[in-house]
């Protein structure tokens, strides 16, 4: 898995507390920089109706969905209640001096 | 507790509030009635999507039955005797009586009617429930009329669904505008031209001389002279709520079953909440406190968790700010707070088609926000909004007029 990492942006590219989406080979990804600067990737799509997270808020380690305010925490992928019941699926992401990357195996 | 906890009204928010106690830890009996025969699923899909795949479930069985939730569907609950502490219920069985020892009523809302309006009429029909929805479906296809009586938003939502499935759609609203309630002009305005763009003929000021229905459809008359021929007359002029059950039991309404900041009814064994019920709004600037009852989905979840918590025991008080959103078309609209007589409204353009309109009070505070755009485009500054309204924030108008100001940076301020 760890094999296979694909840029993604420069790290200035999302701002602390934020989030942006990623479009790769039909599949879509929501990549996270946390306020200690950290990033994280998730699937893009709410688990509820398949909405991009990506136009959501960031509050702390949770993304919120834009649609209906479903939350998730975004370093787990945890789904954290109702309506959102499914959790979402994480990805490993690296650093790598500026640049961003994910491992979507 | 022997009998454990009944409640009565098998929708979002009585199926929310049933998980909820398991998630608090309860474990006494638990029972969930329901006058429909379906397991209880979401509502707003029904105007937006009119889905031919069958309701949206809010759980699947098995969670009722991991959760040992008793489900009894199919049954409506028909009189309360607070003596005896138990309730009358019609299901397959005839009636029976249930026990309780506290009862949380979530009874819902149902669509108001037209004088005349019938179980019966087949042509002229309201949308309130799956079994509802299901029956509109073959009117929402290409050669088709359908003419929508209100300009609210499930009449809108409606109209929506049905242009994109091709039927022709009129829609009739007796005021001067669509959307008067809780939504600002300019905003009713993009919805309008939106509307009317995709086809949807709108008369505003329209009133009704008659309706007629026949064989394969309804005639309409209007005070205009004009004669419309519908296949399918669907009325959507609001929602009144169910409070017979606790009207009878003598409990106190007012516009709604009347409930306290906890969710308790006049009985302190009963609490009711969702579109069933009104509360009281924390007082405001001027002291005065308003009575509101809210027909939307967010807030009968959250009414759904507060009334788990004092079921059993708690003294939780209700602080959300009301939530609402619709869409039709690629619109989704946004509406954030409660708006009030008098507030200064402050524009926040965002590209095509896309705004939010912010309400101030005469203190400076943000007492709401709307907010139109195509997708999500909106949603985020209306989520900040709404902690800034939580906070009794008071925004720097100008900030808030430019989009070029970041509404998270106004929040931290
Ligand atoms: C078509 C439609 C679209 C909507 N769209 C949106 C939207 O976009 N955004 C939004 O925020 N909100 C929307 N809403 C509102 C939202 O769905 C409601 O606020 C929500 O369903 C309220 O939940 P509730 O459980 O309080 O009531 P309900 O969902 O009405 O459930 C009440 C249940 O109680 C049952 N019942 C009543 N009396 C008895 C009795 N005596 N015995 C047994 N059972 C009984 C009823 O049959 C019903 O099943 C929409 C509603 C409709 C109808
Ligand atoms: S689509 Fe994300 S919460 Fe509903």
């Amino acid at each position: 898995m760890s094999d296979s990492w694909i840029a993604v942006c420069s790290r200035d590219e999302i701002d602390e507390e934020d989030v942006m989406r990623f479009d790769h080979e039909g599949r879509t990804f929501a990549i996270y920089r946390s306020p200690d600067d950290a990033f994280f990737a998730t699937d893009g799509l709410c688990t509820h109706e398949k909405i991009h997270l990506a136009d959501g808020l960031v509050m702390d380690e949770v993304i919120e969905c834009p649609k209906h305010n479903g939350r998730f925490n975004y370093k787990t992928g945890k789904a954290l209640g109702a309506p959102v019941c499914v959790n979402l699926q994480t990805y490993p992401v690296k650093l790598d001096g500026d640049t961003v990357y994910i491992a979507i195996g | 507790m022997a009998a454990g906890i009944v409640i009565v009204g098998a929708g979002e928010c009585g199926a929310r509030a049933a998980f909820a106690l398991r998630e608090r830890g309860y474990q006494g009996p638990l029972t969930l009635v329901g006058a429909e025969r379906h397991l209880p699923y979401e509502r707003p899909p029904l105007s937006k999507a009119l889905s031919m795949d069958g309701p949206k479930l809010v759980a699947s069985l098995d969670a009722y039955q991991e959760a040992g939730i008793t489900l009894m569907l199919a049954t409506e609950a028909r009189g309360i005797d607070r003596q005896a502490k138990a309730l009358r219920l019609a299901g397959a069985d005839g009636e029976t009586t249930l026990a309780y020892d506290r009862l949380l009523l979530t009874t819902g809302a149902r669509p108001r009617r037209l004088p005349g309006m019938t179980d019966a009429s087949r042509y002229i029909r309201t949308l309130r429930t799956a079994d509802d929805a299901a029956a509109l479906t073959q009117a929402f296809s290409a050669g088709q009329h359908v003419v929508l009586i209100g300009g609210g938003f499930i009449g809108l939502e409606l109209a929506a669904t049905a242009r994109q499935r091709g039927a022709a759609v009129t829609l009739l609203e007796a005021g001067p505008r669509i959307l008067a309630r809780g939504v600002p002009a300019e905003m009713a305005e993009i919805v309008a031209k939106r509307h009317s763009a995709e086809g949807v003929r709108i008369l505003t000021g329209a009133t009704m001389t008659a309706l007629t229905e026949h064989e394969g459809g309804a005639e309409i008359k209007l005070g205009s002279g004009e004669r419309l021929e519908a296949d399918l007359v669907l009325v959507g002029i609001g929602a009144v709520p169910n409070v017979e059950l606790a009207a009878a039991a003598g409990l106190a309404i007012d516009n709604g079953i009347a409930v306290d900041r906890h969710l308790t009814t006049s009985d302190p064994l009963i609490f009711a909440a969702g579109d069933c019920c009104s509360f009281p709004l924390p007082p405001g600037a001027d002291g005065t406190s308003r009575r509101v009852r809210l027909e939307a989905w967010r807030n009968a979840q959250e009414q759904a968790a507060l009334a788990a918590a004092n079921l059993l025991g708690e003294q939780a008080v209700h602080a959300a700010v009301p939530w609402f959103w619709s869409d039709q078309y690629d619109l989704t609209l946004q509406v954030a707070g409660l708006a009030q007589e008098g507030d200064r409204i402050v524009r926040r353009d965002m590209g095509a088609e896309a705004l939010i309109l912010f309400h101030l009070d005469s203190e400076g505070r943000l007492t709401a926000a709307a907010g139109i755009g195509p997708g999500n485009a909106v949603a985020r500054d209306i989520r900040l909004a709404e902690m800034m309204i939580a906070n009794g924030a008071r925004p720097d108008p100008t900030a808030l007029a430019s989009s070029a100001t970041k509404l998270k940076s106004l929040l931290a301020a």
